[in-house]
């Protein structure tokens, strides 16, 4: 090969290089992933608000950890409910766990806030962990067949019979939220609900706010099953009139790890 | 050029024999994976990648690892690797079809693998590593079968292949920075979510990859009568010392990084891997006789692949010496890297991995089969030279 084809073949390579590389492609994956996400650039503050688009709903929870402090059966009623209605298989083997909401300690809840001298209480007691329903998933961002999705109401949906197992996202949700079936989970489902679809081995599956609940105007069930304590706040949090929001305006609460801008659905009374 | 792999001696076939005994035993461990599913693993939902993706990661840095050959003999138009570029390329596809293999082991429900093409998600980092991944596979293979073609007839290759030449030198280092992507982009993961993390992988594969191809080079030497040349072997030896160590640097970098700022997070997967790490009164320390392995080989092999008398004086020392750096490298990215990063959990748990037998036997059948194809490829290379040369 004579030398000016040499040298031209270089400069086709390393252009070639350089536009893999090119900001153009790198921006376009970003935009992708932000779906109906708003703008998370306006400031550090701003990031972990909860960015308000108009005409849409926007679900989320309010957990107050105090009223589960209080009475820890309501945890045992919440998971319960949901595990339920949703053919949540129980495995005598933890190594095959599955859990959509279940009760863990604060220090687990929130390890971003650590404290050596923390009072009784929060040191003892356990509280509810579930899925964010982030406004801005990691999961739904790594998910190579778009099988987790985001509904325009802002739940984080599966689509159980598009996972092809390959655990992406499992990897990337920061809040361990995600479970998987390492085996057939039906022998383990102790009363079958007809309602809800029971899963196939090798997919993916997490909390789904009750979406089938909650498009039918009904409350998820882990917030109807302890309706009675007000522990568990359902709403949208779009509506400034809404029950939700008018808790949120009163109490101070807090989101898990909100520092990484996945702008977490779910809100803690401390 | 098939039929060249048909031909062989005793030895040759007995190698093959060897290695499809346990591809068998492989083909058999994933039907009963393929049957109960992956619950036949040491995953769990805390560790939810296990040694198929490590491994995975770890093959496409020895994919990659072949551009070494490639781009000094095509851009700097160094003439001695002008014999084993071939080795390189068939190396390289070996490779990723291992990483193929481990990556179909890996899926929950591999029949419904074709999703991806069906449902294209240009935001999730898999899609691309999908398409680089074989991009990168069809490169090689057209490549190293077009240019092996025209050596056999002993005519210049046609001038059409060079560009798929010249294109298959970004995709290698794409393929290992698209798959380094995989995990540095995660959210809530310290020891994965680090810039160097690209910079790193390709460090590790040109002195992985390059080590794997020395090491056969020699063995062909002894067994196949094909001498790659004392040139070609010792600028090879060159290129993987100066990427071990630059791995070893970056390596190094982490340490700083976590161990200066002093922040839990950064330390947490740093100290699991390295001296076990104390959690609730219980130490958790399952790697780390395998990261000081990493460490020990890699000074071993850099101490044998660099001095003048193990290097240039004795192919079994600079083969065993290469052979470290290579054992040395899978260990820190085919077991340390992806299993490491899991621990603690998001919820600050720790929960260790241990593999099970039916999954390392899988395992290892994926390694008999890329050892078989490449077994072949060399026979097929090989084959052609003798060819010429009689």
């Amino acid at each position: 090969m004579d030398t000016n084809r040499r040298n031209f073949l270089k400069v086709a390579g390393l252009s070639t290089l350089a536009g893999l590389g090119g900001t153009a492609v790198v921006d376009r994956l970003v935009t992708g992933a932000g779906m109906a996400q708003a703008s998370t650039e306006a400031g550090h503050g701003a990031e972990h608000a909860a960015p308000a688009k108009a005409g849409a709903n926007r679900y989320g929870m309010v957990i107050d950890i105090k009223k589960f402090y209080q009475d820890p059966s309501l945890g045992e009623k919440a998971i319960h409910a949901c595990h339920q209605v949703h053919n949540v298989p129980n495995f005598p083997d933890k190594r095959d766990e599955i859990k959509w909401i279940w009760m863990t300690k604060f220090e687990n809840a929130f390890p971003e806030k650590p404290n050596l001298y923390r009072d009784e209480a929060t040191a003892t007691n356990t509280l509810p962990i579930l899925c964010n329903h982030c406004d801005n998933p990691p999961c739904v961002r790594a998910c190579p067949t778009k099988a987790t999705f985001r509904y325009e109401d802002g739940i984080i949906g599966m689509d159980y019979h598009r996972c092809i197992g390959c655990r992406f996202c499992m990897a990337a949700c920061p809040y361990g939220s995600r479970s998987f079936n390492w085996r057939d989970p039906r022998p383990f489902i102790a009363h079958v609900n007809q309602d809800y679809p029971s899963r196939t081995r090798g997919v993916v599956e997490k909390c789904n706010f009750c979406v089938e609940l909650v498009q039918a105007g009904k409350l998820p069930a882990c917030v109807e099953a302890v309706s009675d304590s007000k522990a568990l706040v359902f709403g949208n949090l779009n509506d400034p009139n809404s029950e939700i929001r008018k808790i949120l305006k009163e109490a101070h609460t807090i989101q898990r790890n909100p520092s990484l801008g996945t702008l977490p659905s779910v809100f803690y009374i401390v | 050029m098939f039929e060249k792999a048909l031909k062989g001696n005793n030895y040759y076939w007995m190698w093959l024999a060897f290695l499809g005994f346990f591809i068998a035993v492989a083909a058999v461990c994933y039907l009963r994976q393929y049957f109960y599913g992956l619950g036949l693993t040491g995953m769990t939902r805390d560790v939810s990648w296990g040694i198929y993706i490590s491994q995975f990661t770890f093959l496409v840095g020895v994919a990659a690892g072949g551009v070494m050959l490639v781009l000094p003999y095509y851009i700097h138009n160094f003439k001695a690797f002008g014999k084993i570029t071939i080795l390189g390329e068939f190396l390289a596809i070996a490779s990723l079809l291992m990483c193929m293999m481990f990556i179909m082991a890996d899926l929950g429900q591999p029949l419904r693998g074709l999703n991806v093409l069906f449902y294209p998600t240009p935001h999730s980092m898999l899609f691309w590593d999908m398409c680089v991944l074989w991009g990168y596979l069809l490169l090689n293979a057209l490549c190293g079968w077009v240019i092996l073609t025209a050596e056999r007839k002993q005519v210049h290759p046609p001038k059409w292949i060079y560009f798929f030449v010249y294109l298959s030198i970004p995709f290698a280092f794409s393929i290992h920075t698209v798959t380094a992507m995989l995990y540095c982009g995660l959210p809530g993961r310290h020891f994965w979510l680090s810039a160097i993390v690209a910079p790193r992988f390709l460090a590790s594969a040109f002195a992985a990859g390059p080590a794997l191809i020395v090491v056969m080079a020699l063995i062909l030497k002894r067994v196949a009568n094909f001498d790659a040349g004392k040139q070609a072997i010792d600028k090879m030896v060159t290129i993987i010392t100066y990427a071990a160590i630059a791995n070893m640097f970056f390596v190094g970098l982490e340490f700083f990084v976590g161990f200066y700022s002093d922040i839990p997070g950064h330390k947490h997967t740093l100290q699991y891997l390295f001296f076990g790490l104390e959690h609730h009164g219980h130490v958790y320390n399952n790697l780390v006789p395998f990261m000081w392995g990493f460490v020990v080989l890699f000074l071993v092999g850099i101490a044998l692949i660099t001095h003048p008398r193990t290097r240039r004086e004795n192919d079994l020392w600079l083969g065993l010496g290469c052979a470290s750096i290579f054992l040395a490298f899978w260990l820190d990215k085919g077991i340390g890297f992806v299993l490491g990063g899991f621990v603690p959990t998001p919820t600050e748990e720790i929960v260790e991995y241990y593999p099970t037998f039916n999954e390392i036997f899988i395992t290892i059948g994926v390694w008999a089969a890329g050892f078989f194809i490449l077994t072949i490829l060399y026979k097929i290379a090989i084959g052609v030279e003798h060819e010429i040369e009689a």
